[in-house]
C-alpha cells in the first residue's frame, strides 16, 4: 500500500536527532516557548512528581487562563536503587506543561514536541492510551492517556476535573513528560548513568552518572537506613499545623490594612508534608492502615490551601 | 427515501468502552427516531478509537402527519370550559364541530400534528443523544460545559438519497455538524468531504481507517496468525486482547518480535502475563515444545522501514520487563530451594487480611486446622492437607505476585515444586483457588479439594462471624461465589460430610479469636469436640458451663455460634436451590427434601433431590403423591380434630374388611423393600416401593370408613394412616410438593 504524507500541517518538521540529556530538555523548553508558554523555573521545594509545583495545583484552579511550562526536579524516595537499576531513580526529572483552558489542538501540539526532540511520525507508532489520572494527596482527578511510543510509556497527558476538591472550570490540560525515560529512547541509551548529559563532544562531555550516581547512593543509603523518624514524624506535625495556622490568618493584614490570603505559603507547608510522608515511607515506619490516614491528612491540606487560592486575586476573586 | 449518516469524532476513546458505545449510539438515536415517527429499514453502529458511527438506512424523508379527534364539552357549557379546551387543542372556534350523540350534543375538535422533515427530528435526537451520553466515566474540557468520553472535536451528520447529500443543521455548543471527516492521524490526508456511508467507508480506507472493529480485529488475527504459522508456530489465542487491540488501533499492522533467549526459560504463563498486561502483546508459542518463543504487536501505522523502528523499540521495553520477570523469579526460586516456602509464610503475620478477622498468618492456622479435620471426608492423607493449607498462600509474600497478582497459585505451584514437596501439595497451591466462575473446572485431586473447601468455608464463616453477610447487589467478599465454590465441590467429588459440624468448628475459632478471655487449651478442646459431634454434643454443652463460671465468652459463644451457623446453612441452601434450579430441578422438589433430617450434607440431599425429581417424572410420582396425600389429608384432618397425633402403631388384628387387611400387607411387603433400599440410598427403589402402595390405599378407601362408630376401630385405622405417612416421608416431605 502507498504511503500518504502526514496530514497534520501544524507539526513542526522532524529535526535532526538531539545528542544529549540537556538538548532535549532545551529543545522542549524552545518549543514550549514557541507555542506562548511561560517557561517557568523548577520549584523550589522538594515534591515528588511536576504537578505539585503552584504553578499547575494552585493555577489549574480559578477562571484566570493560564499556561506555563517548566522543568521540575522530583524526588521518590522509595524509588532509589543506589544508582544501579537502569531505569530507576529517587531524583529525576519531570518536564511539566500546563495550559488553561487546554486549547482544542492540545494532541496536536503535544505531538509537535516529539518531532522536536526527534521523534518521527512516520517512523514511530504513537498512541493515546487509556490512563486516568488520581492524586489522592492533592485530592485532584482527571481524563487522559498515557502515550506510548513503540510501546514505551513516554508521557502522561491529563484534563484536569478537579484539585484540592474544586471542579476546574476552566479544565486545564498538563502534559507530563518523564525525562530521562524519554531521554533514554530518543539517544538510544540502555542505562540511564551512561546517557550523555551535555553535548559528547564538549571539551568535558559529562554523564547523567559523573552528575547523579554518587547523589543517588548518598540518598539512597539516607533515604532507606538513616533519615531520622522522629525528627520527620515532628516535622510532619509541625509543617501540618503551620498550613493550618497560615491559613487560619484574618485576611486583612493589619501592617498594610490590605486582604492578602496566603495560599502559597500555606501550600509550601503541605508540600513539605507530603515529601515527609514520602520519606517516612521509605524508612517503612508507616504501616498500610497508617498510610491512608497520612494520605487524607496531606489531602486536608491541600483543600484548605485550594480553598485559600481561590479567594486570592490569581485565584479568580474579584472584590 | 433517505439514509442518514453520523459521525461523532474525538480524541481517543478508550478501546473498552467502544463497543458498548457505538450500541448504545445506536440504541439512542433509533429509540429518539421511532419515537418521533421515523421508521428506519436497517442500522449499524461502529466505533474506531476516535470516532463513533451511525449508518441508518431507508429513513422516513418525514414524520407522518397524525390527526387526532377530540371530544369536549357538552354544547352550553361554560365559555371558560370551552377556552381551555380549545387551548388545549389549539383550535378556534370556527373549527369546532358540533355532534350529538346518546349522551347529548357535543363540541369536537380534529387536532392535527403536521409531519415534520427527518432533518429536524435527528437534529433534536442527535443533541439529546449526545448531551445525555452514558459513557462510564466523562469530562469536560476548555472553557466548555459539554461532557464526552474525551474532547468530541467534530460531528457529521448527514441525510442523503439519489438527489444527493444534506448537511442536518445542528451547533452543540460550537461544534457546528457538517459534511467532512478525516482518517488517520498520521497517514490520512487531511480532511475530506463524504457523501453517503459507502463513500464515506470507502474515503476512509483510502486514508488509512477500517470502519469496523471485527474487520480490524479478523484482519490482526489473520495476519498473526500467517506470520506465526509460517514459522511452524502458533499465536495464542486471547479473544479479550484482541477487542481490546482493536479498539487501540484505525489501521492495524502486525509485527512479530523475538524473545531473548536469555527469557525463554521463564515459565510461559510468565512471559504470556508480562506481555499481556504490559505491552498487550499476542504470545507465540512453539506447538511442539509449548514454549512461548516470539511475540506479536499490531501498531497503526506503516512505516517506510517496514516497522523496524517499532519493533527494536517494543523490542527493548520488553527486554526491561522481563529482565524485571527474570529477576522476581530466579530470586524466588532462590528463596524456596534454599529457605524452603516458610520463609514467605512468616512473612504473612504482618499482612492484614482483614481488619476484623486478623492477618493472613492467622487465617492460614485456621484452615490449615480446618482442611485436617476435612481431609478424612474427601480421602486425602490428613498430613498433607495440613501442609498444603500452611503454603498455599506463601505465593503472596513472592515478588513476582506482587508484581503480577493474576499469577497467585500458580506460582505456588512452581515454588512448592522447587522447595521439593509433594506433587499433592504443589497442585492444591494452584488448585485450592478454584472454582472461581461458574466455568472453571472443580478440582479433583484430594489434597487440593480439602484445602479448597476449607479456605471457603474459612472465609465464609469468618464474615459470618462479624456478620458482614452479602445483601442485595451487595457481595463485597464474593461470599455466594464461595458458597457456590464449595456446593461445587462436594457435588463433583461426591464427598459425604456434615457441612455443620465443619462450619461450627471454624465458627467457633473465629469467635475465639474475637472474644479474647478466652483460654486457649479451652478453645482448642473445644473445637475438637464440635467438629467430631457438632454444636449440640453434650460435651459441647459440659465445656460451656464449666466455662461459663469463669468468663461470659463461653455463653456468648452458646448464644451465638448455633444462630450463625443456622444462618450460614440456608446461604447454603439458597445458593443450593439457584443451582439445582439452573439444572431444572423444581423448587418445591428441592424444598420438601430440604425439609428431611441431614441436610446438610449436601451431596445426600442432592441425590435425593435428583432422585425425587427423576422420580416425579413418571407415572409412578402421580402414584406416590396422590397415595400420601389421600392418607396424610385424612389423618391431618382427624388428628386437627382430635388434639392428638396418631403414631402409636397399627394392629391388623383390628382390621375388619378384607381392603384393610390387604394394606397391612402392602406395607409390610413395601416396608420389607424400603428398609434396605433406604439404607443403600437408593431412594428411587425405596419410591418405587412407596408408589405400589396407592393401589392398597384407593382400594381401603373406597371400601373402608375411616371414622367407624367404634373408637378402637378408628383410632386403628388413623393409626394405619399414619403408618403410611411415616413409610412415604422417608425420601422427602411429599406435603411440600405442589399440585
Amino acid at each position: 500500500m502507498m504511503r500518504r504524507e502526514t496530514g497534520k500541517t501544524d507539526m513542526a518538521e522532524t529535526l535532526p536527532k538531539p545528542r544529549s540529556f540537556q538538548e532535549i530538555i532545551l529543545r522542549l523548553q524552545t518549543y514550549w516557548a514557541s507555542k506562548g508558554c511561560a517557561i517557568l523555573q523548577p520549584y523550589d521545594m522538594e515534591v515528588g512528581a511536576g504537578t505539585f509545583h503552584p504553578a499547575t495545583t494552585l493555577r489549574s484552579l480559578g477562571s484566570k487562563p493560564w499556561t506555563a511550562a517548566y522543568v521540575q526536579p522530583s524526588r521518590r524516595p522509595t524509588d532509589g536503587r543506589y544508582g544501579e537499576n537502569p531505569n530507576r531513580l529517587q531524583h529525576y526529572y519531570q518536564y511539566q506543561v500546563i495550559i488553561k483552558p487546554s486549547p482544542p489542538d492540545l494532541q496536536a501540539l503535544y505531538l509537535g514536541s516529539l518531532e522536536a526532540i526527534g521523534i518521527d511520525m512516520a517512523l514511530h507508532d504513537v498512541r493515546f492510551v487509556e490512563d486516568d489520572w488520581e492524586s489522592p494527596t492533592l485530592g485532584a482527578w482527571g481524563l487522559g492517556w498515557e502515550v506510548w511510543c513503540d510501546g514505551m510509556e513516554v508521557s502522561q497527558f491529563t484534563y484536569f476535573q478537579q484539585v484540592g476538591g474544586h471542579d476546574c472550570h476552566p479544565v486545564s490540560g498538563e502534559l507530563t513528560y518523564g525525562l530521562e525515560r524519554l531521554a533514554m529512547y530518543v539517544l538510544g541509551v540502555d542505562h540511564v548513568m551512561d546517557m550523555p548529559f551535555n553535548d559528547p563532544q564538549s571539551p568535558s562531555p559529562l554523564t547523567y552518572g559523573d552528575v547523579f550516581k554518587q547523589t543517588e547512593q548518598e540518598y539512597s543509603r539516607w533515604n532507606f537506613d538513616v533519615a531520622d523518624t522522629d525528627t520527620l514524624l515532628r516535622h510532619f506535625e509541625e509543617a501540618e499545623a503551620e498550613c493550618a495556622r497560615i491559613i487560619d490568618a484574618p485576611a486583612e493584614d493589619p501592617k498594610t490594612g490590605k486582604r492578602i490570603i496566603m495560599a502559597h505559603p500555606a501550600y509550601d507547608q503541605a508540600i513539605k508534608a507530603s515529601h515527609i510522608f514520602n520519606l517516612l515511607d521509605a524508612r517503612g515506619v508507616i504501616s498500610v492502615t497508617e498510610r491512608q490516614a497520612y494520605i487524607g491528612r496531606v489531602r486536608a491540606l491541600t483543600k484548605l490551601c485550594a480553598d485559600a487560592f481561590v479567594q486570592t486575586e490569581a485565584g479568580g476573586y474579584v472584590a | 427515501m433517505p439514509d442518514l449518516l453520523i459521525e461523532l469524532f474525538s480524541e481517543e476513546i478508550p478501546a473498552r468502552m467502544q463497543g458498548k458505545a457505538a450500541a448504545d449510539l445506536q440504541k439512542l438515536v433509533t429509540d429518539g427516531l421511532v419515537e418521533a415517527g421515523l421508521t428506519y429499514a436497517g442500522a449499524r453502529a461502529f466505533s474506531t478509537p476516535r470516532r463513533l458511527t451511525l449508518a441508518l438506512d431507508g429513513l422516513l424523508a418525514q414524520s407522518p402527519t397524525l390527526r387526532e379527534e377530540r371530544r369536549g364539552p357538552k354544547v352550553g357549557a361554560p365559555d371558560k370550559a370551552l377556552e381551555g379546551f380549545m387551548r388545549g387543542a389549539g383550535v378556534t372556534r370556527d373549527q369546532l364541530e358540533e355532534r350529538e350523540d346518546k349522551k347529548g350534543s357535543f363540541y369536537y375538535a380534529t387536532v392535527v400534528t403536521e409531519g415534520r422533515p427527518a432533518a429536524e427530528i435527528v437534529a433534536e435526537v442527535l443533541e439529546k443523544t449526545i448531551r445525555n451520553f452514558p459513557w462510564p466515566k466523562s469530562m469536560r474540557w476548555g472553557a466548555g460545559s459539554l461532557r464526552w468520553v474525551r474532547p468530541l472535536h467534530r460531528i457529521t451528520c448527514i441525510l442523503s438519497d439519489e438527489a444527493g447529500a444534506s448537511v442536518v443543521s445542528l451547533d452543540i455548543d460550537g461544534i457546528v455538524a457538517g459534511q467532512q471527516t478525516e482518517g488517520h492521524r498520521f497517514m490520512g490526508g487531511g480532511a475530506f468531504t463524504v457523501t453517503s456511508f459507502e463513500d464515506y467507508e470507502a474515503q476512509l480506507k483510502r486514508n488509512f481507517v477500517v470502519l469496523s472493529s471485527e474487520e480490524r480485529q479478523e484482519a490482526i488475527w489473520n495476519d498473526a496468525t500467517n506470520a506465526a504459522f509460517a514459522l511452524g508456530l502458533e499465536v495464542v489465542e486471547d479473544k479479550g486482547l484482541l477487542r481490546e487491540v482493536a479498539g487501540l488501533v484505525e489501521w492495524p499492522v502486525v509485527l512479530m518480535g523475538d524473545i531473548e533467549e536469555d527469557f525463554l526459560g521463564l515459565p510461559p504463563e510468565v512471559l504470556q502475563t508480562s506481555m499481556k498486561e504490559h505491552q498487550k502483546f499476542f504470545s507465540v508459542r512453539n506447538p511442539k515444545t509449548g514454549r512461548i518463543e516470539k511475540w506479536i504487536t499490531v501498531s497503526n501505522i506503516e512505516t517506510a522501514d517496514h516497522g523496524a523502528t517499532i519493533l527494536a523499540g517494543n523490542q527493548k521495553v520488553l527486554a526491561a520487563r522481563l529482565a524485571d520477570a527474570k529477576f522476581f523469579w530466579e530470586n524466588d526460586l532462590r528463596v524456596a530451594q534454599r529457605q524452603g516456602l516458610s520463609a514467605w509464610t512468616d512473612r504473612l503475620s504482618n499482612v492484614t487480611f482483614h481488619r476484623e478477622l486478623g492477618s493472613q498468618a492467622e487465617r492460614i492456622d485456621r484452615i490449615a486446622a480446618l482442611a485436617r479435620e476435612i481431609a478424612p471426608a474427601v480421602g486425602a492423607d490428613a498430613d498433607l492437607a495440613e501442609q498444603a493449607a500452611r503454603v498455599a498462600k506463601a505465593d503472596l509474600s513472592s515478588e513476582m505476585v506482587y508484581e503480577f497478582p493474576e499469577l497467585q497459585g500458580l506460582m505456588g505451584r512452581y515454588y512448592a515444586q522447587a522447595a521439593g514437596l509433594d506433587a499433592s501439595v504443589a497442585a492444591a497451591c494452584e488448585e485450592h483457588y478454584s472454582p472461581l466462575g461458574p466455568s472453571d473446572d472443580v478440582p479433583t485431586a484430594p489434597v487440593s479439594v480439602a484445602v479448597a473447601l476449607a479456605d471457603k468455608l474459612d472465609t465464609l464463616t469468618g464474615f459470618w462471624a462479624i456478620d458482614e453477610k452479602p445483601t442485595g447487589s451487595k457481595d463485597p467478599y464474593a461470599l455466594r461465589r464461595a458458597a457456590l465454590g464449595v456446593i461445587r465441590l462436594v457435588l463433583a467429588n461426591s464427598a459425604r460430610m456434615k457441612l455443620d459440624r465443619f462450619i461450627d468448628a471454624q465458627l467457633v475459632r473465629h469467635k475465639v479469636k474475637i472474644i479474647e478471655d478466652l483460654r486457649q487449651d479451652e478453645a482448642t478442646a473445644l473445637i475438637a469436640e464440635i467438629a467430631e459431634h457438632g454444636v449440640f454434643g453434650a460435651a459441647f454443652r459440659t465445656v460451656l458451663e464449666a466455662g461459663e463460671e469463669r468468663t461470659n465468652g463461653f455463653s456468648s459463644l452458646e448464644q451465638v455460634v448455633p444462630d450463625t451457623s443456622t444462618d450460614l446453612l440456608s446461604f447454603f441452601h439458597d445458593r443450593l436451590k439457584v443451582h439445582l434450579r439452573d439444572e431444572g430441578i423444581r423448587h418445591d422438589v428441592i424444598d420438601a427434601c430440604l425439609a428431611m433430617e441431614g441436610s446438610d450434607d449436601i451431596r445426600l440431599l442432592v441425590t435425593r433431590a435428583e432422585a425425587l425429581a427423576a422420580f416425579m417424572k413418571t407415572d409412578d410420582g402421580e402414584n406416590l403423591v396422590q397415595g400420601f396425600k389421600r392418607a396424610n389429608n385424612i389423618l391431618s384432618q382427624a388428628e386437627e380434630k382430635d388434639g392428638v397425633e396418631y403414631s402409636y402403631g397399627a394392629d391388623v388384628k383390628f382390621a375388619e374388611e378384607d381392603s384393610e387387611k390387604a394394606l397391612f400387607a402392602a406395607l409390610d411387603a413395601a416396608e420389607a423393600k424400603i428398609t434396605p433400599a433406604m439404607q443403600g440410598e437408593d431412594f428411587a427403589a425405596a419410591m418405587e416401593a412407596m408408589a405400589s402402595l396407592r393401589a392398597p390405599i384407593d382400594a381401603f378407601f373406597e371400601a373402608v370408613q375411616v371414622n367407624s362408630e367404634n373408637s378402637i376401630i378408628r383410632r386403628n385405622r388413623l393409626n394405619l394412616l399414619s403408618r403410611i405417612r411415616t413409610i412415604c416421608s422417608q425420601v422427602a416431605d411429599l406435603s411440600k410438593l405442589e399440585g
